[in-house]
């Protein structure tokens, strides 16, 4: 399967990362390279395997549903690149 | 002898016995690093006031008869782990400015055991990378070079080729770092000092900058197996903050170093062996396979048949988790932003990534992107994830007959800082030996058994079960003994 200039912009665009026009037709052949060596992995035959999604134990644990933390909106804004009071700010989303 | 040549076993026992203080022992590394960094770069950021601070304070403590498992002892600190008021980059623009207001648990742990932080080290940039040329802060340079070519400066390794190298040219006595795919390993090898990977789950990953979830494991390097053990003790333990966190004792590890390998099987995997590996570490592998019989173990042939099909799983995986953890860096709540003055959220999402990120994580969160997306699913990721269960069932069969396995730990020595940089994939080779027991979730320990031709260190890596680290550690120390390793890199402190 290999990624057409349209799927590398789609890509990106899902990843919101802006690409420059003069990077798309690189970043194609890299990804093609990376794609087309796992490609190997449909020879694979996994009929009737459950996949692992997990590094350790196959079950979490849970903990009583409690607030546990918080009260400390200035160490949560410190490195906020901009801010209006006790907000994160950013460019207007509604009109 | 010079202060910065100290294990950290034999730091802990000359500031036992007074024979220097924790500030002397500080001062003689912040020196080294002031002498010796600007060439190799291994630190980001160097805090020398508080460490000697810290170095101060613990020797009060020690006055007063209180000392932790490593009090006084200065580490550096890979600059993934966040340490609450010191600047944590991951070796990235978009987090160059990122003060965390918190301490991660393992540095935090560390801290609680009486160590003083010198500084945090150099990284591929989100721990992405076998090279250390990924970091926006520079390439790091391995304090080793080629006796036939000294002035080809070799890259440490990677991802945490800052905590290599630093504790390699004894800038440190020892380093956290991290391992995703080979990430401690591979770099410890490099730099002909040890570095374990524990099992997934002993260490905390609260507070580590996350690349990947389900691989990433904090652990330590040291110059040697028992300076792992030292450290790894204080590093482990069960953290509620992280979900994944094992509920598991911590052993004395050190204690096992001591254990020898009598009785042991030790499993040989035949897939390792693979085609165009030097022969030099084919015949180090052996070598090291002779010193393990000569000690009382019995070496045994095993089948590990998924092998080959573990660097491809490996790069669906990594990059999918590492698409989904790193879309917090959107500009809006810590770290870089970028935007015109007409930018809209999108655009403003899309111009601070494109900015903050280099080409190599660039690739893989679109590599995660693509394999996560609607009708590709299937295909790729979730092929990958039954393929993953494939290889952990390959390593539960072979430990039913074997208590570990012994491979090298890289397909080379040390590379040239301009070499295997064109294509992704012959860099992503590097870890061939390593990644598999990420995938499996299993410990996994480099430790230096010789040097190539060129006079390059190289390494041999013990893989164990899930929790026994232990066993790791004996077969691990076993083989220093009989290696004794004493070549030193030509950059080093004290010369």
């Amino acid at each position: 399967m290999s990624l057409d200039t349209a799927m590398v912009r789609r890509i990106a665009s899902l990843a919101r990362i802006r690409l420059e026009e003069e990077e798309v037709g690189r970043m194609q052949a890299e990804l093609n390279g990376i794609l087309g060596w796992i490609e190997q992995l449909q020879a694979v035959d996994t009929t009737g395997v459950e996949p692992m999604a997990g590094g350790g134990a196959v079950s979490l644990r849970l903990r009583d549903d409690v607030v546990t933390d918080g009260g400390m909106p200035e160490k949560v804004l410190a490195n906020a690149p901009d801010r209006a009071g006790g907000y994160f700010a950013v460019p207007k989303v509604v009109e | 002898m010079h202060p910065t040549d100290f294990t950290l076993r034999g730091a802990i026992e000359a500031l036992n016995e007074g024979l220097l203080t924790s500030e002397e022992l500080t001062r003689a590394h912040l020196d080294a690093i002031q002498a010796l960094n600007p060439q190799l770069n291994a630190y980001v950021t160097v805090m020398a006031d508080q460490a000697l601070a810290q170095a101060k304070a613990s020797d009060a403590r020690r006055r007063e008869g209180i000392a932790g498992p490593l009090e006084g002892l200065p580490l550096a600190i890979k600059d993934l782990f966040c340490t609450a008021g010191a600047r944590t980059t991951a070796g990235s623009r978009i987090l160059e400015n990122f003060v965390p207001p918190y301490e991660s648990t393992v540095s935090g742990n560390l801290l609680r055991d009486g160590a003083v932080f010198l500084g945090k080290v150099n990284l591929d940039e989100f721990a992405m990378g076998s090279s250390n040329t990924t970091s926006s802060f520079g390439p790091v340079e391995n304090p080793w070079s080629r006796a036939n070519d000294p002035d080809t400066r070799l890259v440490p390794g990677g991802s945490s080729g800052g905590s290599a190298a630093a504790v390699a040219a004894r800038l440190a006595l020892g380093a956290t770092a991290t391992d995703t795919g080979g990430s401690i390993r591979q770099p410890a090898a490099f730099c002909g000092i040890a570095g374990i990977k524990p099992t997934y789950g002993r260490c905390s990953r609260f507070g580590i900058v996350a690349f990947a979830s389900s691989l990433d494991q904090a652990g330590p390097v040291a110059r040697t197996v028992e300076d792992c053990a030292i450290l790894l003790r204080s590093m482990s333990g069960f953290d509620p903050k992280d979900s994944t966190s094992a509920d598991v004792p911590v052993p004395d590890f050190a204690a096992a170093c001591a254990r020898g390998v009598k009785g042991l099987r030790i499993g040989v995997p035949k897939e390792y062996r693979l085609e165009g590996t030097p022969p030099e570490i084919e015949r180090l592998w052996e070598q090291g396979l002779q010193w393990l019989r000569d000690q009382g173990a019995e070496t045994v042939e095993i089948s590990l048949p998924h092998t080959k099909y573990a660097l491809p799983t490996y790069y669906i995986v990594a990059p999918a988790e590492a698409s989904s953890n790193l879309a917090r860096y959107d500009g809006v709540r810590f770290g870089l932003r970028e935007a015109a003055k007409d930018s809209d959220l999108k655009d403003l999402y899309e111009r601070t990534r494109a900015a903050g990120f280099g080409p190599e994580v660039k690739r893989r969160i679109m590599i995660g992107t693509y394999v996560l997306s609607a009708g590709y699913y299937d295909a790729y990721y979730l092929k990958a994830q039954k393929i993953r269960a494939l290889i952990k069932r390959d390593f539960d069969q072979a430990f039913a007959g074997v208590d570990a396995i012994v491979t090298p730990a890289t397909p080379s020595a040390a590379f040239g800082m301009d070499e295997k940089q064109d294509d992704p994939v012959t860099m992503y080779l590097n870890d061939v030996f390593t990644v598999t027991a990420n995938l499996a979730g299993l410990p996994g320990l480099a430790v230096p058994a010789g040097l190539d031709a060129q006079g390059l260190p190289l390494g041999l890596q013990v893989i164990g079960k899930a929790f026994d680290e232990e066993t790791v550690f004996a077969v691990g120390a076993a083989i220093e003994t009989a290696a004794d390793f004493r070549a030193l890199p030509r950059l080093r402190a004290g010369v």
